[in-house]
């Protein structure tokens, strides 16, 4: 009877407590008060819905269709955003452009995100001689320039990987190589924010709490501490994707990048800067693009910073 | 019952090699902890208690501590003997701990239920669905209610007593041999504190464990334990069952803990509440005497030369104190 009475009792008391909200739920609450990083949202889901959508209206052969007859047309109702050196059109140029850049923003974010956390983890969490050579060679690899990095790395690989054919689209192995040359040459700021982390997670009774139920090291570090230090991982990793296009489009610029006919936004650049006079809507539409994305996104990712802080304090309204 | 040592420590010794120098946490320490048997672990902060258990578990962050000496006997093997992956098999399954502070001891982001059935599923080898079936049988069996509905909550939605109600859900999933708890009521309120108590004494009671109770505080384990040890700097300076050492304590320092409790009836006497003057001494001194005895007041110049073994002095009730054994004075 006691211990029924004694139930009840506690029943009684969390009954009269107000639910505190969810992690999810402050998170949302945060984000949404954020204004700017609501309008980088909106307008970073209507650039993903122009890159995406608009491939229902073109198709990718009407984006690498070449005809020199039109070439360096000004924007006119066939062609709203004009034509490029070779005759063609740039706002279907732009569309799947963009799937690639934002492809690749993505995709070499997973893999700066990849290296990044298992390289800090470890470093963080075994600390010793192991942390030693990690962040040693982490600081290596942040007194190379990234950009000379990138160029040799694009130059030495490029052509390597045959092309691949991925959800019904062709793939040149540039965009590949792009992908990965990226990731692996940013991962070195998600590897010392990982460590940082880790650091000071490890130290944490919750940590020693795991041990005492005989949960493995690694368990421990991918189950227990990780989960913990996923905000500053999802921020850093979405300014990244904005690192990451900016990064190609570098790249594609200097020529090194995505061979055409495959558009991206920086290679619609590169032959636009003979005619930045002559020519202006060359570059307008994929420079203004580019410059929205990655607005857009640092936008998102700041607030994303401020919802994701736990001392952030959400004001009542 | 016969009754069969499953923990023996013996002369047990712990060093932290830091930059002050080696501090010396636990020096020679030797208890025994019996089939179904609690035994309470009582003396100030930083006296060795924690540690001493710690290494029980193989958990003593190292660097900079290190097991320097001594064995600890579980079912006759030396824990320190074993690997790592052997030793990781008996945490949490035959040996489980419960922690002071519930805030810190759970895991923010993971909720109640996982937290609860992790050990299950590594140590049982149990699926998902039968570890979460059981976390709500053991969530209700600690005394929380609807406890399908609270499993999917995060530590932060738990009050402070529910968080240990579920820590201590965790620690009994496996049906462990031995429960330590580490101080588990230090940061509860009283009236919780004494929940907690009785949880565990029902738990213990139902599901026949020996637990190792530490705290600093004598009055929770006066109706818990059944054999009080008591720490000063990492030696045991007294040992006894707990009703002789409430009836009889030998050692001056358990006198004075004694005496430091809060006791109701004290603001009629008009008495302000007994103090021990002076801190433990720093671990990284090696003083050759007695080390409570320059806070001790029944102290003989034998005290600051010689320090005391533990000796025999009545059945069951072993102290070490130049005082009690050389003069047999009354304190």
């Amino acid at each position: 009877m006691a211990a029924l009475a004694e139930a009840d009792v506690i029943r009684l008391q969390e009954e009269l407590k107000a639910k505190p909200l969810t992690p999810g739920q402050l998170i949302k609450l945060r984000f949404l008060r954020h204004k700017m990083a609501v309008l980088g949202a909106i307008m970073l889901l209507v650039l993903i819905l122009y890159a995406f959508g608009g491939a229902l209206v073109y198709s990718e052969a009407e984006a690498n269709f070449t005809d020199t007859k039109i070439r360096l047309n000004p924007p006119s109702a066939e062609h709203p955003f004009g034509t490029d050196t070779v005759g063609r059109d740039i706002l279907a140029r732009t569309i799947y452009g963009g799937q690639i850049s934002l492809l690749i923003g993505l995709s070499a974010v997973v893999v700066e995100v990849i290296v990044g956390v298992l390289i800090g983890a470890i470093a963080g969490y075994y600390g010793g001689w192991i942390d030693g050579l990690l962040m040693r060679f982490t600081e290596a690899m942040f007194n190379i320039p990234q950009l000379f990095l990138l160029l040799v790395m694009a130059k030495f690989f490029g052509g390597k990987i045959p092309t691949i054919t991925f959800l019904n689209r062709e793939f040149s192995g540039s965009v590949i190589v792009i992908i990965v040359i990226i990731g692996i040459t940013s991962w070195m700021y998600l590897a010392r924010i990982v460590r940082a982390n880790f650091l000071s997670l490890k130290e944490r009774e919750f940590v020693l709490a795991a041990h005492t139920t005989g949960t493995s090291n690694l368990s421990i570090i991918f189950n227990h501490i990780l989960p913990n230090s996923i905000a500053p991982i999802i921020v850093s990793g979405t300014l990244s994707v904005a690192n990451a296009i900016i990064s190609e489009a570098y790249i594609s610029f200097l020529g090194l990048g995505v061979q055409p006919p495959t558009a991206t936004w920086g290679n619609m650049l590169e032959g636009a800067y003979n005619y930045i006079e002559t020519a202006p809507w060359l570059w307008i539409s994929p420079g203004i693009l580019i410059v929205l994305t990655v607005l857009s996104i640092n936008f998102v990712g700041d607030g994303l910073r401020d919802a994701l802080d736990p001392h952030a304090i959400v004001e009542a309204k | 019952m016969a009754k069969q040592p499953i923990l023996e420590l013996q002369d047990l010794e712990v060093k932290f090699h830091t930059l002050d120098g080696v501090v010396h946490a636990v020096n020679g320490v030797s208890y025994t902890l019996e089939e179904g048997q609690t035994l309470g672990v009582v003396g100030e902060s930083g006296c060795g208690k924690s540690v001493s258990v710690l290494s029980v578990m193989r958990l003593i962050p190292d660097p900079p501590g290190k097991i320097s000496g001594g064995r600890i006997l579980f079912h006759g093997e030396n824990l320190l003997e074993y690997e790592e992956a052997k030793m990781e098999g008996i945490r949490g399954a035959e040996i489980a701990m419960v922690f002071q502070d519930p805030m810190t001891s759970l895991n923010p982001v993971l909720t109640i239920g996982r937290q609860v059935s992790e050990a299950m599923i590594v140590h049982r080898g149990l699926t998902a669905e039968e570890a979460n079936h059981r976390a709500v049988e053991l969530l209700n069996m600690v005394g929380i209610p609807d406890p399908a509905e609270r499993f999917g909550d995060y530590p932060h939605q738990f009050s402070g007593g529910m968080r240990q109600r579920a820590m201590i859900a965790t620690a009994l999933s496996c049906n462990p041999e031995i429960l330590i708890a580490d101080e588990p009521t230090t940061a509860l309120d009283v009236t919780i504190q004494a929940q907690i108590v009785e949880l565990t004494k029902n738990l213990r009671d139902r599901l026949g464990m020996a637990v190792i109770w530490i705290t600093h505080d004598l009055s929770v384990i006066a109706d818990l334990a059944d054999k009080v040890v008591v720490m000063y700097a990492g030696y045991i300076v007294e040992e006894a069952d707990v009703f002789c050492l409430y009836e009889n304590p030998l050692h001056p320092y358990t006198v004075s803990l004694l005496k430091s409790l809060p006791r109701v009836d004290s603001h009629r006497q008009n008495k302000r509440l007994a103090t021990i003057p002076g801190f433990p001494p720093a671990g990284t001194t090696i003083f050759p005497g007695c080390p409570f005895a320059p806070r001790c007041s029944f102290m003989v110049d034998r005290c600051m030369h010689e320090n005391p073994q533990l000796q025999q002095a009545e059945s069951g009730h072993t102290v070490a104190c130049w005082v009690n054994i050389e003069e047999r004075r009354e304190i």
